[in-house]
């Protein structure tokens, strides 16, 4: 199992957040949002600039930023869809 | 004073996430029976309401603002929370709370709705966007939910007032109950053991001041935990609260030892509680189709047709705002001047008929002229909003704006501020961090507003030549192309600037949410732009209809007794030599002469000379230091201002072509050298596009900002950069050898 930052993800790929880089305290808005440990991810699909990214996780969409996605740990899932 | 003796109403507050549709629910609770305030101290809308319940009483509904978790990270959570804990003096906790959820996304929904459980206010949960779970594969069992949050569950589509008679039925029977169902929504079951006995260390101090309401207990150890500026009731008792204190900071310390992260247990515990609770209630069937909105977003999104529809779309508005609300504007300014000339009729020659044509009307007037733009402005805005295209637009520009250090939510204040600045301050409202929104609203003015342009036009009609560059380029096209990126260079730079120095930093990360498109509410559109136009007429109206008077004042005064015994012997001289056409003519010119005396002999002519030594290595004269002055109410009026000083007469269209032959021509009075040149036309206009020269802007960034101190700083550093770029072109130009 590789672990990577959910920024490194290409489109389509899923994986299993498995924590922070660092401590900030912005980051426990991004939890709060449900981007806790365990929580399966999509990358559903990237701006047309390439940023921001939106994800699918708990049933519902989220568009977030590179430089906070590159600070949340995932596992890829080994097939992507 | 209220009468004591009568029984205080009951109050019901809204909460949800934002994009819950919250609002809807409440104008389907309230009517049309709704008025809006600010919470004292702060620009967050408080908006109240009244409804009657089934049994005939009157209940107060608040709509709080959007709010992800009571853990506050914007000012508008910072309210949820202060109110829902009775923090606020103002604002007293609620009897009730309907926290609204989006029932097709529940599981984050949820996350706020555990945490307003815990406050031990009785809750009613509204799922509402029922009608999209119908439609999606989705299935959820309310009657287990119920059963499982032990408080009421509604099903509502708050948009088609779907579920709304159960709903106040709801709301009537939680009044009518003596002690409501404590909620028992739990999570210790899926604590690991070692969380359990550090949280206890918490409970035990907390336990005994919640004996009414045990269930809120663990709940609020875990926020506890997790707020790192211990906002809480508690810490109002000294003892306990550094007993508190002391607790909490130990168990913070030791899970850190054990190697756990104490800022994601709250989270963590209460997910893993939530999807336990989903699992029981939410069926989901995988679907393969993709919807419509995904089929749009294909596009909208994509990377090249994406940039090309939000060109494509941003035109459009751009096109209306200039040309289609050309014909309403001339119509709108014909009529404003029939009504100053009827006004002239029926009142009595005197100070009162100048206070009322040349100060009120002409003033107010100044500012209603651009309602158009802004109708259609808000329309736009209000249309891209409920389709669902905005978050897209953001979506899309995010990566620009963040180069700056703002987001996506930026552009469309900054965009509206191309017409005008106020409303581009108020769209500031939907940035949530704060440091984000300062930026923004202090590069808003900067952005060339659409009072600005005539005076454009003018002096480049005046003074720039009209010829081709290249053989294609036309030059005076160029000029105005330079003056607008000049305005958005400036404005973006800016906010760099201030991004990396002293609004360095954020509350929040930047997330969105792309709602699914639909089709736009025309009830809703034309309602949101009613509301935002009134709100920009009574702001902008009233301060604009104080300082018209104050500026009339200023021009008109002190009068001069010597000066109208002349011109009234005059008029007589004239009415005894000639007649008919003739001496219309020459009273006009008469009256014309009294003018440009009285203007200069006024104290704004008297404030045009005191700023002449700061203006003069700029290249301009007192009276465009009148003209400067006179700005500060409407800009364009440099433009009547210059007319009255240069002796140009009025006479509708064709009053532009006589100014500015009038001011090609102008001599000095002391070296007979011209007064304008191209070169203080260039230095004019940079110094137009840059400077804060608007009373409604700093009436609005006032009361955004909720303090002097930034209205100042604004006027500061833009008078600043107006009379440093504009001292850069003018010395500048002339070193290079121009005159």
């Amino acid at each position: 199992m590789k672990t990577m930052t959910l920024d490194q993800m290409t489109l389509g790929e899923r994986g299993i957040i498995q924590g922070y880089e660092g401590e900030e305290d912005l980051h426990y808005r991004l939890k709060e949002l449900g981007l806790v440990r365990g929580t399966a991810v999509l990358v559903k699909r990237f701006a047309p600039l390439g940023d921001p990214m939106e994800i699918v996780l708990r049933g519902y969409s989220l568009s977030l930023r590179k430089q906070d996605a590159a600070k949340i740990l995932v596992s890829r899932e080994n097939q992507g869809l | 004073m209220k009468n004591i003796t009568e029984k205080k109403n009951k109050e019901i507050a809204l909460v949800g996430n934002p994009n819950t549709g919250k609002t809807t629910i409440f104008n389907a609770l309230t009517g049309l029976r709704h008025s809006t305030a600010n919470y004292p101290g702060v620009t967050v809308e408080k908006k109240t309401g009244w409804m009657k319940l089934p049994g005939g009483e009157d209940v107060s509904v608040l709509d709080l603002p959007g709010a992800y978790s009571l853990l506050p990270r914007s000012l508008d959570e910072d309210i949820v929370h202060d109110v829902l804990l009775g923090v606020r003096c103002d604002t007293p906790p609620p009897d009730l709370v309907l926290v609204v959820l989006d029932a097709n996304n529940l599981e984050r929904n949820l996350y706020l709705a555990t945490q307003v459980l815990e406050t031990g206010i009785p809750v009613i949960l509204v799922l509402n966007m029922w009608d999209m779970v119908r439609k999606s594969s989705a299935s959820v069992d309310l009657e287990k939910l119920q059963k499982l949050t032990g408080v009421p569950c509604v099903p509502t589509v708050g948009m088609e007032r779907e579920g709304i008679q159960k709903l106040e039925a709801a709301i009537a029977s939680v009044f009518m109950e003596t002690s409501p169902a404590p909620a028992n929504l739990r999570f210790d079951p899926f604590l690991p053991e070692i969380l359990k006995i550090e949280l206890d260390k918490i409970v035990v101090v907390i336990e005994n001041c919640l004996k009414d309401r045990p269930e809120a207990v663990f709940g609020e150890s875990l926020r506890l935990l997790s707020d790192r500026l211990f906002r809480s009731s508690f810490f109002e008792d000294v003892e306990i609260g550094n007993l508190l204190r002391t607790e909490i900071l130990s168990v913070r310390s030791s899970l850190k030892q054990r190697g756990i992260d104490w800022t994601s247990v709250e989270p963590e515990c209460r997910y893993t509680a939530i999807e336990h609770l989903c699992g029981q209630i939410i069926r989901r069937v995988p679907q393969k189709a993709l919807t419509f909105s995904e089929h749009l977003d294909r596009i909208l999104t994509h990377r090249i047709w994406g940039v090309v529809a939000f060109i494509a779309i941003m035109g459009i508005i751009f096109q209306s705002i200039f040309s289609w609300a050309q014909g309403p504007m001339n119509l709108l300014s014909r009529f404003i001047e029939k009504l100053g000339g009827l006004a002239q009729g029926w009142l009595p020659t005197g100070p009162l008929q100048s206070l009322v044509v040349d100060g009120i009307i002409a003033g107010v007037g100044n500012v209603i002229v651009f309602l158009p733009q802004i109708f259609l402005l808000f329309f736009f805005i209000a249309l891209f909003e409920d389709t669902g295209y905005m978050a897209r637009a953001v979506f899309v520009l995010d990566k620009l704006m963040k180069k700056v250090g703002l987001n996506g939510k930026a552009f469309l204040p900054l965009l509206s501020s191309f017409a005008c600045t106020v409303p581009g301050v108020l769209a500031t409202r939907t940035i949530e961090d704060r440091n984000d929104r300062l930026a923004t609203i202090l590069v808003a003015p900067l952005m060339s507003c659409s009072a600005r342009l005539p005076i454009y036009t003018l002096l480049i009609a005046a003074f720039i030549p009209n010829i081709h560059v290249f053989h294609v380029l036309h030059l005076q096209g160029l000029t105005l192309l330079g003056l607008y990126l000049m305005s958005i260079g400036a404005g973006l730079g800016v906010a760099a600037l201030f991004r990396k120095t002293f609004l360095k930093g954020n509350r929040m990360p930047f997330v969105f949410e792309l709602p699914p498109y639909r089709i736009p509410h025309l009830k809703t559109v034309l309602g949101t732009m009613w509301d935002r136009a009134k709100e920009f007429i009574t702001r902008a109206g009233s301060i604009i209809f104080l300082l018209s008077i104050v500026l009339w004042f200023l021009v008109s005064y002190p009068k001069d007794p010597v000066a109208a015994t002349k011109f009234s012997a005059a008029r007589q001289v004239a009415a005894k030599t000639c007649s008919g056409e003739v001496l219309q003519e020459r009273l006009g010119l008469i009256e014309h002469d009294e003018k440009n005396q009285q203007l200069r002999s006024s104290y704004a002519g008297s404030l045009g000379h005191a700023i002449e030594p700061a203006i003069r290595p700029l290249g301009f004269n007192w009276e465009i230091g009148i003209g400067i002055i006179a700005s500060f109410a409407a800009r364009e009026l440099l433009i009547s201002t210059l007319a009255i000083v240069h002796h140009v007469q009025p006479e509708g269209e064709g009053m532009t072509a006589g100014l500015i032959d009038a001011l090609q021509k102008q001599r000095s009075t002391e070296t007979g050298k011209l007064v304008y040149t191209p070169l203080v036309a260039l230095s004019l206009m940079v110094f137009y596009v840059l400077a804060c020269q608007c009373f409604s802007t700093f009436a609005i960034v006032k009361r955004e900002t909720g303090s002097w101190g930034w209205m100042f700083f604004m006027i500061f550093y833009m008078t600043g950069l107006a009379w440093g770029s504009s001292f850069l072109v003018y010395q500048g130009g002339r070193f290079l050898g121009f005159q």
